[in-house]
């Protein structure tokens, strides 16, 4: 009977094992391509030790470098940013982020304000996948799931991807138990060029009016932050896509104004930090490429140095030492991306070889 | 709630948990709220036409019960007084009291049925002779919505009443007891019809826990998922494809539309049935079997005496004995045989209920043509087959082939493409697109099409023919090793690690080849919308 008992269990925590493994390895490890994918993960494996935590969507992790915040302000910083992140998903990462650490500055990219509701399930996946389960992420997910969706997809991904098994490739084996970095504290580097020919002009909306949830996400952040201590800064970042109206920009500032807290749209300051929008961008005008996010981060970094008075902590040994392995790691990919466009004429893998540069 | 859905598996667990915590006298209690929680999430007021099936029969049977008693004891009290003439007369007059009641209540039930599920037939047929006789004006849709398993539970209730009135058993006298027999989750949404008699032992038993019957049930409805999201709702997609483009899809693709749509058929709803079946085990209550291996059928009648069994056995106890030995069906015969013969004459009955019971059979199925077409096509086929008995055997005195295994082959694989050809009706669901498709697979001769890529592949990928393909060849074996025993039986015979080598598989199976989630419109079972 004893014996009976002990197989029995064995066989079921076999059976666990197995299909924890077969979960990993039939998640989207997003190493060849949208590496978006893995950019709420990366955060658990670095120090949590950051002045500053960005939030919000492709606007931080693409037009914003920590590791130019570091090097010209002494500013750690981490970008906890995703794919068409949305408000609620940015207020929960967060929420996520103050179980880990307390940092003096949360910044958060507006551009989300214009969604209301759940766009996507494949966005969701980008952000909440990456998120290791707790309260905070059942929350988030529950705020952010489309009509067909279901929570416990959520919790057992294989309920998801179950359906992978026919296109696995040899990245799926390869990465099945680490996968590389691909991000410097969350900013997705890109260093090709696609001018912006166009400046946009907004179509005409039927109504400008940020939703009542963006709303509430947005108070429910402001309240998160004050109650714990942190300022909260408001940016509109210098994205030229999609079109930031004048109507939002005045809700954002009224609504800055009304809780005492710093709104800027650097749309209005892109002559000041000097973007081009021929050569700064990679997608003509979406996202900047490492020449735009280093002239915004620089232009950011002083405000945060000088208005919100975030010290210099280069002379910090342990911390120097830690930021000088990641600004290795970043320029060599640098370096990298520079040989690929080069060879190529594109980037055929940036970011894929991220993990081959560090251990390099 | 979906016996697919993962809110499914949740109320299952919790149910079984409490199941065997609360005492045992309480358990059919807890199946009753549990059953009606069930039934009220796919719309809580559905639960009004239930609550009503079940309290007109309960009071019917009240009603027929005491006039039984009433007849019985007077008869008893006056035995000494009244002549046999009397008596029969008192009996006759009782008898035709209790069949008023019953008639009243079947004229309720199968009254709700009838205009949820036949009025827009109904009015649609109105407005095509409107339209034939050009007359002005159209009848509105009503657009009812069917509540979940109507079909199922007014046969299973009108079966128990007619039941009572028959003197088969007493009625139940404890009205929520009556209300779990008709409204018991498992069966609700495709069946199996239950009897009373059969099921009310393991039903208010409140079954102890036996270990047993929790690893057979959860066998059971693993397997069931594994038809039913393995390969059910992968064919889904592929016979869809057929079905849905015509234009497109002829000659031998039509063939295989009924190849595929047979096994999506077979597993969708021996599925389904299985994961029922299983349910109900988990709680120690046994549901009827309703499949025997339908496939390996060598005639029509066989095949009908082996597929929906509980249907079945339905119609032939409820509809064809009463109609073939009724009065009006005597007269008529003895008619016949002075007009038509004696061998016509005696048959004139068997003709005109094997008629009515498959004109019922199809419409119970659906309210459109196709159904009713579907039905008295069956009923054909089944009477010139009885017809040409003398012919066979005629042929089997001759030639000595009847238990050679080719023959028995050649008689499985023609019943089960007959059996095809006929449910190309529940396909198109449309009679002159169906014959039209017929035509096509001798007019239109496109084999080498086959062979052609893509569009052979009916929307699914090379893998998934793989998958299906696997699935169906399991299917088959456990088909031919549970000729003479369960399955189940048969692996609780091996060693452990065989049989957990087996549950492995089978869960790692519907877990990674499951049609569910996203990327798959995975279907109800078919059988639910019946």
């Amino acid at each position: 009977m004893k014996k009976k008992i002990i197989i029995n269990i064995a066989a079921v925590i076999f059976l666990i094992a197995f299909i924890a493994i077969l979960q990993r390895l039939l998640m989207p490890k997003y190493m060849s391509e949208i590496h978006e994918g893995n950019l709420v993960a990366e955060y658990y494996e670095d120090v949590k030790d950051h002045d500053v935590i960005f939030i919000g969507d492709c606007e931080v992790f693409s037009n914003v470098s920590p590791i130019t915040l570091w090097e010209n302000y002494g500013i750690t910083s981490y970008i906890r940013g995703s794919a068409q992140q949305l408000v609620w998903q940015s207020y929960y990462l967060l929420e996520e982020t103050l179980k880990y650490e307390k940092p003096d500055v949360v910044v958060f990219n507006v551009l989300a304000m214009k969604y209301n509701e759940p766009q996507k399930e494949a966005y969701n996946r980008l952000t909440l996948d990456g998120m290791k389960l707790s309260a905070t992420k059942l929350k988030a997910v529950k705020a952010s799931m489309m009509e067909d969706e279901e929570l416990i997809s959520y919790i057992f991904p294989i309920l998801r991807y179950h359906s992978r098994w026919s296109s696995l490739t040899g990245e799926d084996f390869k990465y099945l138990f680490k996968r590389d970095k691909i991000s410097h504290n969350g900013y997705l580097m890109r260093i090709d060029t696609k001018p912006a020919n166009v400046i946009p002009e907004g179509r005409k909306l039927p109504d400008y009016r940020f939703g009542d949830n963006s709303y509430y996400y947005l108070d429910k952040m402001t309240k998160l932050c004050k109650d714990n201590n942190i300022r909260l800064f408001l940016i509109k970042s210098p994205s030229i896509y999609p079109y930031w109206y004048q109507e939002w920009d005045d809700q954002m500032k009224e609504y800055a104004k009304e809780n005492g807290l710093t709104y800027i749209n650097f749309l209005e300051h892109t002559d000041e930090f000097g973007i081009d929008y021929n050569k700064d961008t990679y997608d003509g005008g979406l996202h900047m490429n490492l020449s735009g996010a280093e002239k915004f981060t620089y232009y950011l970094g002083r405000i945060l140095s000088e208005e919100f008075g975030l010290a210099d902590r280069r002379s910090e040994a342990g911390t120097a030492e830690r930021w000088q392995e990641k600004a290795d790691f970043y320029y060599a990919m640098k370096a990298d991306q520079e040989r690929e466009l080069k060879e190529y004429g594109y980037l055929k893998s940036y970011g894929g070889r991220a993990q081959t540069l560090e251990e390099n | 709630m979906l016996f697919t859905s993962y809110s499914f598996f949740l109320f299952l667990a919790v149910l079984a948990i409490l199941y065997y915590l609360i005492p045992a006298k309480f358990r059919w209690m807890l199946l009753l709220i549990a059953s009606l929680s069930f039934y009220a999430f796919s719309g809580p007021g559905y639960l009004l036409f239930i609550l009503a099936t079940a309290l007109t029969t309960f009071y019917t049977g009240l009603k027929l019960d005491a006039l039984q008693r009433t007849s019985s004891e007077y008869i008893k009290q006056k035995k000494e007084e009244l002549s046999i003439e009397e008596r029969k007369a008192y009996k006759e007059r009782m008898k035709k009291r209790q069949r008023l009641w019953l008639v009243l209540c079947m004229v309720i039930n199968f009254g709700i049925l009838a205009v949820l599920k036949y009025s827009d037939f109904t009015i649609i047929n109105i407005n095509t002779l409107l339209d034939v006789f050009k007359v002005d004006g159209k009848l509105p849709l009503l657009g009812f919505v069917l509540p979940l398993g109507i079909s199922f539970y007014t046969f299973q209730t009108m079966g128990y009443i007619i039941d009572v009135y028959r003197g088969k058993y007493p009625c139940e006298r404890n009205f929520p007891r009556l209300l779990l027999f008709i409204s018991f989750f498992p069966q609700l949404v495709q069946g199996p019809i239950s009897r009373y008699d059969d099921l009310k032992e393991t039903l208010y038993s409140g079954s102890g826990f036996v270990t047993r019957n929790i690893s057979y049930g959860l066998q059971r409805m693993l397997w069931g998922y594994f038809k039913k999201l393995v390969i059910a709702d992968r064919l889904f997609v592929a016979v869809s494809t057929i079905i849905r483009n015509p234009g497109e899809y002829q000659g031998v693709f039509v063939l295989c539309g009924m190849f595929l749509y047979a096994i999506e058929l077979y597993a969708d709803f021996t599925g389904g049935i299985d994961i029922a079946l299983g349910v109900a085990q988990i709680f120690g209550i046994k549901l009827k079997e309703n499949f025997q291996r339908p496939y390996f059928s060598k005639s029509i009648t066989e095949y009908w005496r082996r597929w929906h069994i509980t249907l079945g056995t339905w119609f032939r106890d409820y509809m064809f004995y009463p109609i073939s030995v009724s009065k009006p069906m005597q007269n008529l015969s003895r008619k016949g045989r002075k007009t038509l013969g004696d061998t016509m004459g005696k048959r004139l009955p068997v003709y005109i209920a094997t008629l009515v019971v498959w004109f019922t059979t199809g419409i119970w199925h659906g309210a459109a043509w196709n159904f009713i077409v579907w039905g008295l096509l069956n009923a054909v086929v089944i009477l010139i087959s009885q017809e040409c008995i003398p012919l066979y055997n005629k042929f089997h005195s001759r030639f000595k082939v009847r238990d050679a295994f080719w023959y028995r082959l050649f008689q499985v694989v023609r019943t089960f493409w007959l059996m095809s050809f006929l449910r190309t009706f529940d396909c198109y669901m449309n009679v002159g697109l169906t014959f039209r498709m017929y035509g096509t697979i001798l007019t239109k001769w496109n084999l080498p099409e086959l062979f052609q890529g893509g569009k052979a592949l009916f929307g699914l990928s090379p893998a998934d023919y793989i998958v299906f393909a696997a699935g169906a060849a399991l299917m088959l074996f456990v088909s031919l090793r549970s000729r003479a025993e369960s399955f189940r039986d048969i692996l609780a015979r091996r060693p452990l690690i065989v049989r957990y080598a087996v549950y492995f598989a089978l869960i790692i199976a519907i877990l990674l080849f499951g049609a569910y989630g996203p990327g798959y419109d995975s279907s109800q079972f078919i059988y639910s919308r019946f």
